[in-house]
């Protein structure tokens, strides 16, 4: 700790720190743009402008900049001096030369940054006399607006999207008052953290476009804390809504977890919420595509009649929350209940689980992963199946140039001087995966191989941690060397090639660190959202056994809760099944092909109408709250459960709000800490009020229906969470759970956020939300090595081998529903060797059908592909079926043609 | 051996008339100072010398050389990995040619300079940072280099000695604050030509983020006769409390436009009236730029003051690169400074608020009052708006303090100018028919 004066006044701040960061932690206002707290300073702007004095006799002082000065021991400064509050303003005059006043019409205006700035510091009047600079914007691709105009040239975004995101296609350009920051030419931008611009950039240059084309000021915007249904890591989300329509997703800050950050897929694959697939009513097939609507009650009492009846089996669902998944397996009974993931990514989940179990240190949260300081990916392709791990995993590399940077002498937060004296020098990292990936810029070393194969790395790795003998090939050696002499060595790993063998490589690897005397952290990947959740509850059936089952005739009723079992099991499983059962129920909130085939659906609600539980991959529970009431039938699953086993005569349902269930959840084996993720429905904060959704500024309450009725609409009570869906209330000291969005008086831009951390960059205030609901610490023991059957690849007469390949726009069902991702994604796609494509007559631009899958392929040919094995895109819709075993025959389709892309659109894997 | 001459940077040109070549350099003792020193001295021995001789920088800045040197770590301190020296050849100061003139005439001066440099401070790779515009240096410089890599004296094993040094002749994509050190540093790299933070200082951490000294080239071209020479005989060259000779120019309506070699601390006055020839017919003094644009005004005031570091800056402005820019009372201030600052405005790198979106605006004001829509308060407009940007600190790097020297001491200096302007509505210059 350090002493520094202030103004005259004594404060206690954080001596590694710099004075800007010591300064607004104290609470006090002091502007800045260019200082981020993730990106450090740069000493840009010149916006934070104070008089530092050299001793205590010293009356002049000198202008320094806050954010460039070590807030050192005995350091004395003045922000309110006039001189410094003279140049502060004069930084946003000389800003606003060229900035356009046209807040009225911009889309940052209101939680824009500038704005809350050039009030506080108080410039008002222009003298500029010219005219303003123009620039041409650029398409973007679907997710930004490009406003050039109301740039300040903060250098924030180039900064974010470069040096933390390793994008490479924006850059600064020019010079002089021209500084242009954009593209070489129009196009798609292809980092998948495109987004975070929205909330980096100070002003309006980049804006959110799904959110402009029905867009509403942050004042009107109804928000509830939310956890992003993208992937299983589980990023700490706002979800904001008017008019019973979902607007956009903002990053809700989690020390441990995202951060300030989130990925293109979290932050633009919610669109599905509007989707015009959505099933709104309780429906009864009448023929082939053709539903009665019901009313919800005749559904619940046909349900309930199903249920009387007996030989009930339930699917429940990873992308499910917990709350419907027990519902499920509360009414069908353990025996009867399929956790609804496949069952070969069932059984891994359960691997990973075990191993997890068994391993002495934690699972790492995301800050544990930003501090490792050599790191191992084995088989997973993080950026496609958890991509906020990727962008953890850049920091996690650049550590090494904190560390350097500390042997010289340069604080940490000095982020050009860090960079420039690291030059590029990184904590080793080492990618083992099938097929380049979109690390591999960072990587120190990189094996490509068939996932078996790859597994054998892993365990030659683990060998050679162990002994010190010399013979296996560079890869192995290196990574082996590397790992044992961290002092945080971190190994990820996880599902996205469905190898058993892979996970348990990643954890021998592990074992042979402990035996060494590491704590080695171990990251193991699940694909969605509460894939961990689904996994820790369990079920008597695997997919499989409960499709074979139900084909077998011996089940009357299927309940399909949340779940398209066409990509659980491969097609011809699924049909049989499908087709023998009797009544077949599905809850869901989008028409899939499963819910096509049902008897009777009843409308799901989504993640933004209802509140639930997603357990990550660190097994964290984590509570996402309903944004906003559902439309017409809308209800969560598990409430049409309850109701119908309720009207069944059940008495073990009888839950009317969600707080109810969730002692049912909590009554669970894994389940207790459920209950302590977040206050329940009786919580009112500190003014013995509910925490409001609507912002203390929202405007038109009377009109906003008043071409229906002039009379103000009652707003709904929320009987379930201690959040209300009116403005009154009070958003303030609340646990960190219940946030719904970030504002503070001055602060109404999302810059906000450090009023609600315990300090800069650290924890929420409160402490962070989510609770782990698993133990480690050697649990159990580690899995070893199951007897793998070896099998080799194909070629074009005896058919390939097919290896699943994941993609973050595409390959999860729910955002890959949203329109722009659909807009971002490519077509579903095979990856053939090049020897293999020859052979096959297949070329890039060509398409290859596969009759098993029922699906037509992009060609894509990459040389570190193995002949006799393709990857194959998994989960795109239309080509989403589980990818069968065996050898399996492809042929060029000629009838295919390529979609036509009307911009230079990328794919963003590989 | 160099004789112990007064114009140890200009004289073998003098002598021979023009360009010195390899034979030219070496018959007038050339390339021994660097012979001995790699051969037969250590480098700390060579670094004491140039200290103890008080060299200090004429790239603008007058930092002591030898101290310079001495910040670069030595042995394992150092880490592993190159070091590196940079001659700035950048030259982009409006007003100045001292350097290229240096490079044009004498290149193998600078490469015997920079080989006693680097094996001084250790550095294995050197580099020349060439302005891009200088395509007769380029030529010039480069025949040399190859002469004296064919001689032995540069690449493998100079003079036979274990010490190495590649020298590479880079040259700039153009732009002003390339010359900046650290922006030169950037621009070396293929990054953006911006300067950087300090610290890390380039001496600790510098090109590729390796311990590098960054000099300019007349420094360099100063340090073979040191070590010829000797301590003693380079501190006397000087006339006041600096050491050495300095290369002077003066530009403006004098008789002899030119560029002298001459004891550092002559007088203002001896150079414009003895070397220069005066003023020309009809033109009177009213204003000196004594170091380059980026430098304050003086007036015929200060014509009894010695060109030297401290006596300048005493008097409120900086020596510079000691090539001085006359502005005669034919002259309109204004307009003189809506030149300098368009050139600063233009070449202002874009990083920092002040220098990006202030000097355009100073441009703007400037251009108004001269073309007579001046406006009463845009004075103290001015004068606030530039002292704000031209406090050293205020903005990231000096570009914005040199660019605001000439223009508020130019409103300090000839403030009555710019008021008549701004009363009369118009230039009374251009009324006169200037
Ligand atoms: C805007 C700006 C431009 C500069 N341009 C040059 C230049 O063209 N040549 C030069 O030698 N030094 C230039 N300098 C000074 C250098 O930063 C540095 O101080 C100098 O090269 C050090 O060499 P010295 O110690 O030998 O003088 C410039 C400085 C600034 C702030
Ligand atoms: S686009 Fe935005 S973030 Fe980038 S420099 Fe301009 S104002 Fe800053
Ligand atoms: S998809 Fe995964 S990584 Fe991306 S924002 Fe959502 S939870 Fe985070
Ligand atoms: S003062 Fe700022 S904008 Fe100007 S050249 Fe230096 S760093 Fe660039
Ligand atoms: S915030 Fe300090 S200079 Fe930009």
């Amino acid at each position: 700790m350090a002493t520094i004066v202030v103004d005259g006044v004594e404060f206690e701040v954080d001596e590694g720190q710099n004075l800007l960061h010591a300064c607004l932690s104290q609470g006090l206002e002091l502007p800045y743009f260019c200082w981020h707290p993730s990106l450090g300073s740069v000493g840009a702007c010149r916006q934070c402008a104070v008089i530092q004095y050299a001793d205590a006799d010293d009356t002049r002082g000198r202008l320094t900049m806050a954010c460039m000065t070590p807030a050192k021991d005995g350091t004395r400064i003045s922000i309110q001096t006039e001189t410094a509050k003279q140049f502060r303003a004069s930084v946003i005059e000389w800003l606003m030369e060229n900035h356009p006043h046209d807040c009225p019409v911009c889309e940052e205006g209101g939680e824009c940054h500038l704005q809350d700035m050039t009030v506080m510091t108080g410039h008002i009047q222009r003298r500029y006399r010219g005219r303003k600079r123009t620039f041409e914007n650029q398409y973007l691709g679907p997710f930004l607006n490009h406003e050039m105009n109301r740039c300040i040239t903060c250098y924030r975004c180039v900064r974010f999207y470069n040096d933390y995101a390793g994008g490479t296609d924006l850059q600064a350009f020019g010079s002089r008052d021209r500084m242009y920051f954009g593209r070489t030419t129009d196009g798609v931008l292809e980092n998948e953290f495109s987004g975070n611009l929205i909330e980096v950039c100070p002003t309006g240059v980049f804006t959110d476009k799904p959110f402009s084309e029905s867009y509403t000021r942050k004042w009107d915007l109804s928000s509830a804390p939310s956890i992003c249904a993208g992937c299983a890591v589980g990023c700490n989300t706002f979800v904001s809504e008017r008019y019973g329509r979902l607007k956009r997703v903002h990053n809700r800050y989690h020390g441990e977890l995202n951060g300030y950050f989130l990925c293109d897929r979290g932050r633009f694959g919610a669109g599905f919420v509007n989707s015009t697939d959505r099933i709104e009513h309780v429906g009864e097939r009448v023929e082939d595509d053709l539903f009665d609507v019901l009313d919800g009650e005749v559904g619940i009492a046909k349900l309930a009649e199903m249920i009387r009846q007996g030989d009930v089996v339930g699917i429940g669902s990873p992308r499910a929350s917990l709350e419907t998944n027990v519902a499920l397996k509360t009414l069908v009974g353990e025996a009867q209940f399929c956790t609804g993931m496949s069952s070969a990514e069932e059984s891994l989940v359960d691997l990973i689980i075990q191993t997890q179990r068994a391993t002495s240190a934690d699972i790492p949260s995301l800050s544990d992963v930003e501090s490792a300081d050599a790191v191992l990916i084995l088989g997973e392709d993080v950026l496609n199946t958890a991509p906020r791990v990727a962008l953890a995993l850049r920091q996690t590399v650049r550590n090494r140039a904190l560390n350097l940077a500390g042997e010289a002498g340069i604080p940490q937060w000095q982020d050009a001087g860090v960079s420039s004296h690291a030059q590029g020098r990184l904590n080793p990292l080492f990618i083992a995966s099938v097929l380049p990936s979109g690390i591999d810029d960072i990587a120190a070393d990189l094996a490509h191989d068939v996932p078996l194969n790859l597994a054998d790395c892993g365990f030659a790795i683990a060998a050679c941690i162990g002994e010190a003998s010399g013979s296996e090939p560079g890869f192995v050696r290196k990574a082996a060397a590397a790992l044992r002499s961290a002092q945080n060595p971190l190994i990820v790993s996880g599902t996205s090639t469905r190898t058993r063998a892979i996970v348990e490589a990643a954890g021998a690897v592990v074992a042979a660190l402990e035996s060494a005397g590491k704590v080695p952290r171990l990251l193991l990947v699940a694909p969605e959202a509460n894939s961990f959740g689904s996994g820790l509850i369990g079920g008597g059936l695997d997919m499989n056994a409960a499709l074979q089952r139900v084909a077998s005739g011996s089940t009357k009723t299927l309940i399909v809760a949340e779940n398209d079992i066409f990509r659980r099991a491969e097609r011809e499983r699924v049909e049989q099944a499908l087709c023998t059962v009797e009544n077949l129920v599905v809850l869901d909130s989008l028409d899939t092909p499963t819910a096509s085939l049902a008897s009777l659906v009843f409308p799901a609600a989504t993640f933004a109408e209802s509140t639930g539980t997603f357990v990550n991959y660190e097994t964290r529970a984590q509570r996402f709250y309903c944004v906003f009431e559902p439309r017409n039938a809308i209800a969560p699953s598990w409430r049409w459960l309850a109701q119908a086993a309720t009207d069944a005569g059940r008495d073990d349902l009888g839950w009317r709000h969600v707080d109810d269930v969730l002692e049912a959840v909590a009554a669970s084996p894994n389940m207790a800490g459920v209950r302590a993720v977040a206050p329940d429905a009786g919580y009112l904060g500190s003014s013995l009020c509910k925490t409001p959704r609507e912002t203390p500024r929202f405007s038109g309450r009377t009109a906003m229906n008043a071409n229906v009725n002039i009379h103000e609409p009652k707003t709904s009570v929320d009987e379930e969470t201690p959040l209300s869906f009116s403005m009154e209330g009070l958003n303030r000291d609340q646990p960190s759970a219940l946030l719904p969005f970030v504002w503070a008086p001055g602060w109404n831009s999302n810059q906000s956020v450090f009023k609600f951390q315990q300090e800069i960059g650290g924890a929420a205030a409160g402490g962070d939300p989510g609770v782990r609901l698993l133990a480690s610490g050697s649990i159990g023991t580690m899995p070893a090595r199951s007897a793998s059957v070896r099998s080799d690849g194909g070629g074009v007469d005896t058919g390939f081998r097919l290896i699943p390949v994941q993609a973050i726009f595409g390959s999860d069902e729910l955002s890959s529903r949203s329109p722009p991702v659909v807009e971002r994604s490519s077509a579903a796609f095979m990856i053939f060797s090049p020897m293999d494509a020859e052979r096959l007559g297949a070329a890039q631009g060509m398409g290859v059908s596969c009759s098993v899958l029922g699906a037509t392929f992009a060609v894509t040919v990459d040389a570190a592909m193995k002949s006799g094995y393709v990857g194959v895109s998994v989960g795109f819709t239309g080509a989403e079926g589980e990818l069968p075993d065996g050898l399996i025959a492809l042929a060029v389709d000629p009838n295919y043609r390529p979609t036509p892309n009307p911009h230079d659109r990328v794919i963003a894997r590989g | 051996m160099i004789t112990l001459s007064t114009k140890p940077l200009t004289e073998r040109v003098e002598a021979v008339g023009g360009l010195v070549d390899m034979a030219a350099y070496e018959n007038a003792g050339g390339y021994e100072a660097a012979r001995q020193a790699i051969t037969k001295s250590e480098p700390e021995a060579v670094q004491g010398l140039v200290k103890d001789a008080d060299l200090r920088g004429r790239g603008g800045a007058g930092f002591p050389t030898g101290v310079k040197w001495g910040f670069v770590p030595k042995g394992d301190a150092a880490g592993p990995g190159h070091k590196y020296l940079v001659c700035n050849a950048d030259e982009m100061e409006p007003g100045t040619f001292k350097d290229r003139y240096l490079m044009e005439m004498d290149p193998h001066l600078l490469i015997e300079g920079m080989l006693i440099a680097a094996f001084a401070i250790g550095a294995d790779k050197a580099y020349i940072f060439l302005r891009g515009e200088y395509h007769e240096s380029f030529k010039r410089l480069s025949s040399a280099l190859a002469d004296a890599t064919e001689k032995g004296y540069v690449g493998r094993n100079v003079f036979g000695s274990d010490f190495s040094v590649d020298l590479v002749i880079h040259r700039s994509g153009g732009r002003y604050i390339c010359g900046e050190e650290t922006a030169l540093l950037n621009a070396l790299e293929g990054k953006r030509g911006q300067p950087r933070t300090k610290p890390p200082f380039p001496p600790a951490s510098g090109a590729w983020g390796r311990p590098t000294i960054v000099n300019n080239v007349e420094t360099l071209c100063n340090v073979p006769g040191i070590l010829s020479n000797g301590v003693d005989w380079f501190r006397d060259l000087g006339i006041g409390n600096d050491s050495g000779t300095k290369l002077y120019g003066v530009s403006g309506r004098v008789n002899r436009p030119g560029l002298w070699e001459l004891p550092i601390g002559t007088t203002i006055r001896e150079i414009i009236e003895e070397h220069a020839g005066g003023m020309q017919e009809g033109y009177k003094l009213r204003g000196i730029l004594p170091g380059g644009a980026s430098t304050d005004f003086l007036t015929v005031e200060h014509l009894d003051l010695p060109m030297d570091y401290g006596s300048i800056q005493a008097a409120g402005s900086r020596m510079g690169t000691g090539t001085m820019i006359l502005m005669d009372d034919s002259v309109c201030p204004v307009a003189i400074s809506i030149n300098l600052q368009h050139f600063f405005a233009q070449e202002s790198c874009g990083f920092c608020t002040p220098c990006r979106e202030g000097l355009p605006w100073l441009e703007q004001l400037l251009i108004d009052i001269e073309e007579g829509r001046g406006q009463p308060g845009d004075l103290e407009l001015l004068d606030g708006n530039a002292a704000f940007i031209g406090a050293p600190g205020n903005t990231f790097c000096l570009h914005a303090t040199g660019a605001m020297e000439p223009l508020l001491s130019a409103l300090r200096y000839f403030r009555e100018d710019f008021e008549a302007h701004i009363e009369s509505g118009g230039c009374p210059y251009r009324e006169r028919g200037h």
